[in-house]
C-alpha cells in the first residue's frame, strides 16, 4: 500500500516523539543550543539554518559520543521529521558536511499531526500541481490520480483549498514561502513515503488497552495486588551489599564474607570465569563464527573421549554446572558408586524425568520410583527425613507432577553440600582436570581472504543422519543444503 | 391479550433505584482497594530500600574495567520476506528457528546459511517462536492467538504443517513462548494478560498466572536448582516472578516508566534484566527484591525490544528501536559498545547456548549473527 495504515481503533500506539523532542529542545536551547545562522540559497537567505556537520559536533559534544553514533542519532532525527534538509529537500538524509538544515516546526511533527488524512495529502499535491506543473514526480502523479478517483465527490473542495493556500502564501515573503515549502514536504515524505522508502510511521503491532475500563479487572486485581504486597512485606531481604557481591557466578562461599572488599582470590576466579566468557575473552583453538572452524564444537561435543579443561573447571563453579553437563553427572555418578551413594543420583534424574516428562506417564513413573527408591526395602533406598518422606507417601497415594519435589530437593541438598565438595576435592576430578586437554590456539590463515569449507551437521531432527560437505565459499545459501 | 414489546434501556441510567445504589457501592469499594495498593506498595518500597546499602556499581570498583574487543557481523541469514520478529537457538548452538510477519517460520544452520525447514503459518504476525530442547521441534503462535508445536522432518516431501500439534489457546495474541526442561511442557505469555503452561501431548492448560493489567510481552524461565520459577514482562510496567506450580506471582518490580519488552535471567539465576520502551535496561536483584542497577545514557532515546546476557553474565545485550546493539558493562554499568549493521528496528536478540555468538533479528527482513 502507498502509505501507512491507521492504528487500530482503541489501541495503543508505542510510539510518542518525546525522547526525540527531548533532544531537539536541547538543540535549541538558547544558550546550550546549536549555533545557527543564515543560509543562502540562490538569491534567498533563510535564516536559522544549520549545517550537517554542526549537527553532528552538537551531538558529540552534548552526549560525549563518537562520531559514528552522533551520525546515527542525528540521522533519526531526519528521518522522523524533526530536521529537514533545505538543499535536496526531497532527500531525508543527514550529510556530515556544510548542506544546511532547519528544525522542523512543531505543529509538522509526527506526534502533533499523525495521522495525516487523504484530503490534505490531497489538497498538497493539487498545490504543487498548481503551483508548477511538472513539479509532481512520477509516484505523486500516480498518487494524485488515485486520489481523484477515490475523493472524487469533495474534489471541487481539495482545488479550492490548494489556491486558496497558494495564494495566502504568494503574500509572504520569499524566504518564508521557501520555509514552508520545505517544511510541508518533509512532512509528507515521511506521512507518504515515496515507494521503496523505509515508513518511519510503521510501530508494529498494536498492543491492547489497559484494562483500566474493565470493572472486574480492577475488582479482582486489586486484591490480588494487595496479597503480593502483603506476601511480600512478609518475605525476607538479604542486604544488597551481600547480594551484589555474588554477582559472579562463583558465589556462595564468597557471599558471607559480608565484606565490600574483594579479596584477590575472587578476583583471580572472577577472571578465570570471564575466561569462560568466548564473546569476551574467545575460546580455544577459536571461535566457530569467526574462523569457520567448527573444532571447538567438535571438541565440545556432549560425549567426547578427553573433555577441554575450561569445561572441567566449570564442573566446581556449581552444583549445577556439573549435573546440567552430561560428562560431567557420568563423572559423578562414578564417583558416587565408589561412595555407594549413587542411588541418591538415579533418585533425582527419576524425578526430574517426572517433572518434565510426559503427563500421560506420571502415575507408572512415581509408581516406579517409590517400588525403587521409597519402599521400605528397596533395592536402591534413598534417605530421606521422615517428615519429607510422611509427606511424599501421602502425596503419591495422589500422583500428580509435583509430588516428588520435597523429596527431590531435599537429597539434591545432600548431595550438593555433602557429595559435591568431596567430589571435587577427590582424585577422580583432578585426575580428570590434569587430564584435561587445553587446545591450540588455531593459527590465522595466511591467506585470509580464503575462507574455510563450513561443514554442515547433522541435523537433532533426525540423529544419525549423515554430515554433508558444503561449500560455503561463496557465502551464499548453497543449494545442495537447501531443501525448497 | 396484547404484549408490548419491552425497550431497551440505556445503561447509563439504572431503571431501578437499587442498580444505582450498588454502583455507589462498587465505586467505593474500587477506591478502598486501590488506597489499600497503593499503601502496601510505597510500605514495600520503604522496606526494600532499609536493606539497601550499596550500589552494584560501587562494589564493581574493585573489578577490572574491560578491555575492547571487536564484534562484527559474522553471518547474515536472508530469506524472510517481512520483518523478523523472533528468533529461538537450538541447544546444538548452531541452529536457529525464525518467525516473521508475513507468517514464514524458517529454521537456518546458521553456521551455513542453508535453511532447513520452513512453515508457513494460518496467520500474519508470528511474534513468538522457540526451539525445542531436543532439537526435534518447534513451537510457534501469533496473532491465530495459539502456540503451535511443529516436529520438524527431514523428508523433504513432508508438509510440516500436516503434523502441526495445537497447544496453547489464548484469548489475545501469543507474545512468547518457551519450552521448559523438556520437549513435553510449554509455557506462553500473551496479549489478554495472562501467561499459561501446558502440556504438549494433551494440549492440557497446566497451570495459568494472572496478575499483570496489561499485555503480557515477554517471559523467561529460571535456572534455578529448583527450576519452578518464571519471569514475565508487560505493557503495565511490570515484571513479575512466578513459581509455576500454584500460579502465585511471588515477586513483583514495577520501575519502568513504559512497556517491559523483554526479560531475561542472570546465569545464577539470583537476578535478571529487563528491557523497556523507556531506552532503558533495568538489573533486579531477586534476594535484595529490589531494582540494582540501570542501564541508559542520555543519547540513547529508542526502546529496548530484546535483552540478553553474555555466558557469564558481565556483558549484557540490547537490541533497540534505533537499528543498533548496545553492549553494556553490567557491573560497572557503563555501556561498553554500540555496533550498527540493522537497517530496521532490532525486534529479538538471543546469546547462543555456548555464549559463542548472538543473534539479532530485525524489521529489515534479515537476522545477523554476532561475534
Amino acid at each position: 500500500s502507498s502509505h501507512p495504515p491507521a492504528p487500530a481503533p482503541g489501541g495503543r500506539s508505542t510510539h510518542d516523539g518525546s525522547s526525540m523532542e527531548k533532544v531537539l529542545v536541547a538543540m535549541q536551547d538558547p544558550d546550550m543550543g546549536m549555533k545557527m545562522r543564515n543560509q543562502r540559497l540562490l538569491i534567498t537567505v533563510i535564516p536559522h539554518a544549520m549545517t550537517g556537520h554542526d549537527i553532528i559536533t552538537w551531538l558529540i559534544q552534548k552526549y560525549h559520543i563518537c562520531e559514528e553514533e552522533a551520525l546515527h542519532l542525528g540521522e533519526m532525527l531526519v528521518k522522523y521529521g524533526y530536521i529537514y534538509p533545505l538543499k535536496e529537500p526531497r532527500c531525508l538524509v543527514l550529510r556530515p558536511d556544510e548542506s544546511p538544515y532547519r528544525f522542523q516546526t512543531p505543529y509538522f511533527w509526527t506526534s502533533t499531526r499523525w495521522p495525516a488524512s487523504e484530503l490534505d495529502y490531497a489538497i498538497y499535491l493539487a498545490k504543487k500541481n498548481i503551483r508548477k506543473q511538472g513539479e509532481l514526480v512520477e509516484y505523486e502523479k500516480e498518487r494524485y490520480s488515485l486520489l481523484h478517483k477515490r475523493i472524487n465527490h469533495t474534489w471541487d473542495f481539495v482545488v479550492m483549498q490548494a489556491r486558496e493556500q497558494l495564494r495566502a502564501s504568494k503574500q509572504r515573503r520569499k524566504a518564508d514561502r521557501i520555509v514552508l515549502e520545505c517544511q510541508e514536504q518533509a512532512y509528507w515524505l515521511i506521512n507518504r513515503p515515496p515507494p521503496g522508502v523505509q515508513n518511519m510511521l510503521d510501530w508494529g503491532l498494536e498492543r491492547v488497552c489497559l484494562f483500566v475500563c474493565v470493572c472486574v479487572y480492577h475488582v479482582s486485581l486489586h486484591p490480588q495486588q494487595i496479597e503480593t504486597s502483603r506476601r511480600a512485606l512478609g518475605r525476607n531481604r538479604v542486604k544488597s551489599s551481600i547480594c551484589l557481591e555474588g554477582y559472579w557466578p562463583l558465589t556462595a562461599a564468597f557471599c558471607c564474607t559480608n565484606t565490600i572488599n574483594l579479596c584477590v582470590c575472587v578476583r583471580v576466579l572472577l577472571c578465570q570465569y570471564q575466561n569462560h566468557d568466548p564473546i569476551m575473552q574467545g575460546c580455544l583453538p577459536s571461535n566457530p563464527w569467526i574462523s569457520d572452524d567448527i573444532a571447538y564444537w567438535t571438541m565440545n561435543s556432549e560425549i567426547v573421549p578427553v573433555p577441554t579443561r575450561l569445561r572441567v573447571e566449570r564442573w566446581s563453579f556449581s552444583f549445577m554446572e556439573l549435573l546440567s553437563d552430561a560428562m560431567g553427572r557420568r563423572e559423578f555418578m562414578t564417583y558416587l558408586e565408589k561412595e555407594f551413594s549413587a542411588e541418591n543420583l538415579h533418585f533425582w534424574q527419576e524425578c526430574e524425568e517426572i517433572r518434565h516428562g510426559e503427563s500421560s506417564k506420571i502415575i507408572e513413573k512415581v509408581e516406579d520410583v517409590y517400588k525403587n527408591f521409597l519402599a521400605p526395602g528397596a533395592a536402591r533406598w534413598v534417605n530421606i527425613d521422615s517428615k519429607t518422606m510422611d509427606k511424599t507417601l501421602e502425596g503419591i497415594k495422589r500422583p500428580h507432577r509435583f509430588v516428588m519435589d520435597d523429596a527431590q530437593m531435599h537429597i539434591y541438598f545432600l548431595m550438593k553440600k555433602d557429595s559435591y565438595p568431596r567430589y571435587l576435592k577427590s582424585d577422580l576430578y583432578k585426575n580428570m582436570l590434569a587430564k584435561a586437554v587445553v587446545p591450540q590456539e588455531t593459527k590465522k590463515s595466511v591467506f585470509p581472504f580464503m575462507r574455510r569449507q563450513r561443514h554442515s551437521s547433522p541435523s537433532p531432527a533426525q540423529a544419525g543422519a549423515p554430515a554433508a560437505e558444503e561449500d560455503g565459499r561463496a557465502g551464499t545459501n548453497s543449494a545442495a543444503g537447501s531443501h525448497f | 391479550v396484547q404484549v408490548n414489546p419491552v425497550k431497551s434501556q440505556p445503561t447509563t441510567s439504572p431503571l431501578i433505584p437499587e442498580m444505582a445504589t450498588q454502583e455507589v457501592q462498587l465505586n467505593e469499594t474500587l477506591a478502598h482497594l486501590k488506597t489499600e495498593s497503593e499503601t502496601l506498595k510505597t510500605k514495600l518500597e520503604e522496606e526494600r530500600a532499609k536493606l539497601h546499602d550499596v550500589e552494584l556499581h560501587q562494589v564493581a570498583e574493585k573489578v577490572e574495567a574491560l578491555g575492547q574487543f571487536v564484534m562484527k557481523t559474522r553471518r547474515t541469514l536472508k530469506g524472510h520476506g517481512n520483518k523478523v520478529l523472533c528468533m529461538d537457538w537450538c541447544k546444538d548452538k548452531r541452529r536457529i528457528v525464525s518467525s516473521s510477519q508475513d507468517g514464514k517460520v524458517i529454521v537456518w544452520d546458521a553456521f551455513t546459511t542453508n535453511k532447513e525447514h520452513a512453515v508457513t503459518m494460518p496467520c500474519t504476525w508470528v511474534m513468538a517462536c522457540a526451539y525445542a530442547p531436543s532439537g526435534c521441534a518447534v513451537a510457534c503462535g501469533g496473532l491465530d492467538n495459539k502456540c503451535s508445536v511443529y516436529p520438524l522432518s527431514l523428508d523433504k516431501n513432508e508438509n510440516l504443517a500436516a503434523k502441526k500439534k495445537s497447544v496453547a489457546m489464548h484469548t489475545n495474541y501469543l507474545s512468547a513462548c518457551s519450552f521448559t526442561n523438556s520437549d513435553m511442557q510449554i509455557l506462553t505469555s500473551s496479549g489478554d494478560g495472562t501467561c499459561a503452561l501446558w502440556d504438549v501431548e494433551s494440549g492440557q492448560l497446566l497451570q495459568s498466572f494472572h496478575g499483570h493489567a496489561a499485555d503480557v510481552l515477554c517471559l523467561d524461565l529460571a535456572p534455578s536448582e529448583t527450576g519452578n520459577t518464571f519471569v514475565s514482562g508487560g505493557c503495565d510496567k511490570k515484571a513479575n516472578v512466578w513459581d509455576m506450580r500454584s500460579g502465585q506471582c511471588i515477586q513483583s518490580f514495577e520501575t519502568h516508566e513504559s512497556d517491559i519488552n523483554s526479560v531475561r535471567y542472570y546465569p545464577s539465576g539470583d537476578a535478571f534484566a529487563s528491557g523497556s520502551d523507556d531506552a532503558t535496561c533495568r538489573l533486579y536483584d531477586l534476594r535484595a527484591d529490589r531494582e540494582v542497577a540501570i542501564y541508559s545514557k542520555e543519547s540513547i532515546i529508542f526502546g529496548v525490544s530484546s535483552v540478553d546476557f553474555s555466558l557469564s553474565g558481565r556483558l549484557l545485550f540490547g537490541g533497540y528501536n534505533d537499528y543498533t546493539i548496545n553492549v553494556w558493562d553490567v557491573l560497572k554499568g557503563t555501556r561498553v559498545s554500540i555496533l550498527f549493521g540493522h537497517e530496521n528496528r532490532v525486534s529479538t536478540l538471543r546469546v547462543s547456548p555456548d555464549g559463542t555468538a548472538f543473534c539479532t533479528g530485525s524489521w529489515d527482513h534479515t537476522l545477523r549473527i554476532w561475534a
